[in-house]
């Protein structure tokens, strides 16, 4: 804005990129650190590995299995994507459209899931469902997972519904539409962009969440980021590049989902699209 | 049923009609499912885990508190956590004001906010480790530091570990929020200020902080409410037996490894009650600052 900038500002400036530039020279180093490391045979005081290989990719596949792993993976996030946006989406319309009473309590309510962390309803959470027999079985990580998604996905969709011109709808009522083919036929179609927004990034919101699965998984619904927590814990027992070449399948699986939700969403509404919704 | 109703008071309008008069029909039900589901999967946990916290495996019906605060092993994981969460906190929000107040103008924006969602999404048990190898003895970081000269730091398995995890992972996320309340406030207010006289200081005092109070509470409350809740950081890259024991780790201990789930409970209503008690008294710090100056901005 000003054109003349005094000494002190420009040090700010520079202070500031300063900072910028050092924590992005941190992350990519960090990840760099992990990519290197499960390429290296031995590295051992000194900036490279001593030579490079392949195999520890195929030890950590065999060793983690991981292609049970990625499948029990696939399968939670897949139920967790679909069944939030079979609950979320209605939900968000009523919300959107209605103005009934109660209607505050009810956003509170959608609203507790995303503010509290998992760790703090995750405990209760679990044990009510190894009461229901649920707990250490995949139908428990799916439901456990979808505490927070269906919140998110109801807040996310709300905004959305709210920008179609309600005279539309009320247009398709006149020549006879019920609430479902008002759905199939109007709504899904003009809201596709925002649905699409909003379960690309309850999908990658779920590959990372740890707490809710590790609380729930038994041992045979392990999703790959719990299964990378427990072989950084039992770290010594297997080779630390074979847990590396884990962890770049794990970054490898997020991140290509990530690249893809970002062609539809905008990076800051990652956080705040939701948290937005907390100011009101 | 409805017909002696109807005939008793004929000018009363059907149950369909007033139900309508409260916006209440058939597209306000499509809400049900999802209420239901997070009644019975949130809000029942939540009642459940609090009447079971009550109701001990022995002793009285407060023993699993009484326990908790008088056994140091146990109450001490509440310092922990504040200890690392506080100062993690005030880092990530106090930084990411400046440095959201130079890139919400610049050209690349997209390109760092896309770079800083990466730690975001990749998580903290990635994050955890990465920061092994990254900052381990014989790790990049600790090279660098004795290319320059400079003597090798202990960052890993202890406090600075789990700290350096909560800024990585942390950052991004009070970075994002606080830029898009910055990008929120409109510009024109700050111009006008700017065509009346007022510095670049003068402007942020006086227009953007007022204007930002609200969102920046929002922010150390959001903030503050995960980094409480630390734990695969904690247990990786921390001492989980010592200086970085935080209360996660104590609730997940009682309920997995003592199969306690009466103290596991009370662990986590304990939890959840502390992060309450910081929300609360950020929000009444927030109206004891600002108040009336508030509630101007985009929201």
């Amino acid at each position: 804005m000003g054109s003349q900038k005094t000494v002190g500002e420009r040090l700010w400036a520079f202070a500031i990129w300063a900072v910028v530039i050092f924590f992005i020279i941190n992350v990519v180093a960090l990840v760099a650190a992990v990519v290197v490391n499960s390429f290296g045979t031995r590295w051992f005081n000194a900036w490279l590995p001593a030579g490079f290989t392949t195999r520890w990719y195929a030890s950590a596949w065999q060793e983690f299995q991981l292609d049970e792993v990625l499948i029990v993976t696939f399968e939670v996030v897949g139920a967790v994507v679909l069944l939030s946006g079979l609950l979320g989406v209605p939900a968000a319309y009523a919300l959107a459209r209605r103005n009934f009473p109660g209607k505050r309590l009810i956003l509170l309510m959608f609203l507790l899931p995303m503010m509290i962390p998992p760790i703090t309803f995750g405990i209760p959470l679990a044990t009510v469902l190894y009461q229901l027999h649920l707990g250490g079985s995949m139908s428990g990580v799916i439901l456990a997972n979808l505490v927070p998604t269906v919140p998110f996905v109801v807040l996310v969709m709300i905004p959305f519904i709210e920008q179609i011109d309600p005279r539309i709808e009320a247009a398709a009522r006149v020549f006879g539409a019920g609430t479902g083919a008002l759905f199939l036929r109007i709504l899904i179609p003009l809201l596709a962009p925002g649905i699409l927004a909003a379960l690309l990034l309850v999908l990658v919101r779920t590959i990372a969440m740890f707490e809710l699965t590790f609380f729930t998984a038994g041992p045979g619904s392990q999703t790959l980021v719990v299964a990378l927590y427990y072989a950084v814990y039992a770290a010594g027992v297997r080779a630390g590049q074979s847990i590396d070449a884990m962890a770049v399948v794990y970054m490898v699986t997020t991140l290509v989902w990530l690249l893809i939700a970002l062609r539809f969403v905008d990076p800051t509404q990652i956080v705040t699209r939701a948290k937005r919704e907390a100011a009101h | 049923m409805t017909e002696p109703a109807a005939a008793e008071a004929p000018e009363r309008l059907p149950l369909r009609v007033r139900l309508k008069l409260y916006e209440l029909d058939g597209v306000t039900l499509l809400v049900l499912p999802a209420v239901l589901f997070v009644a019975a999967l949130f809000v029942y946990p939540f009642v459940y885990g609090f009447v079971l916290s009550f109701q001990p495996k022995a002793g009285a019906w407060f023993a699993n508190y009484a326990k908790f605060f008088s056994d140091p092993f146990l109450y001490d994981t509440i310092a922990a956590t504040f200890r690392l969460a506080i100062p993690a906190t005030l880092i990530n929000v106090l930084i990411s004001v400046p440095v959201a107040m130079r890139v919400r103008r610049m050209r690349y924006r997209r390109l760092l906010t896309t770079i800083l969602v990466i730690p975001i999404t990749l998580g903290t048990v990635l994050i955890a480790e990465g920061l092994l190898t990254y900052l381990g003895p014989q790790g990049w970081f600790n090279r660098t530091l004795v290319l320059f000269g400079f003597e090798k730091v202990r960052l890993i398995h202890n406090y600075t570990g789990v700290m350096l995890s909560l800024i990585l992972s942390g950052f991004p996320f009070t970075f994002l929020l606080t830029l898009s309340y910055i990008t929120g406030i409109d510009p024109s207010l700050e111009q006008a200020a700017s065509t009346l006289g007022a510095s670049a200081r003068a402007r942020f005092w006086h227009i953007l902080m007022p204007l930002l109070a609200q969102g920046l509470a929002i922010n150390l409350c959001l903030s503050f409410v995960q980094t409480f809740s630390v734990f695969p950081s904690a247990v990786l890259l921390g001492a989980p037996a010592g200086d970085t024991r935080v209360v996660s780790i104590a609730a997940y201990q009682a309920a997995y490894e003592q199969y306690d789930n009466s103290m596991a409970s009370a662990i986590a209503m304990i939890m959840g009650f502390s992060q309450l008690l910081v929300v609360l008294l950020i929000l009444a710090g927030r109206n004891l600052f600002y108040r009336g100056a508030v509630g101007a901005g985009k929201g």
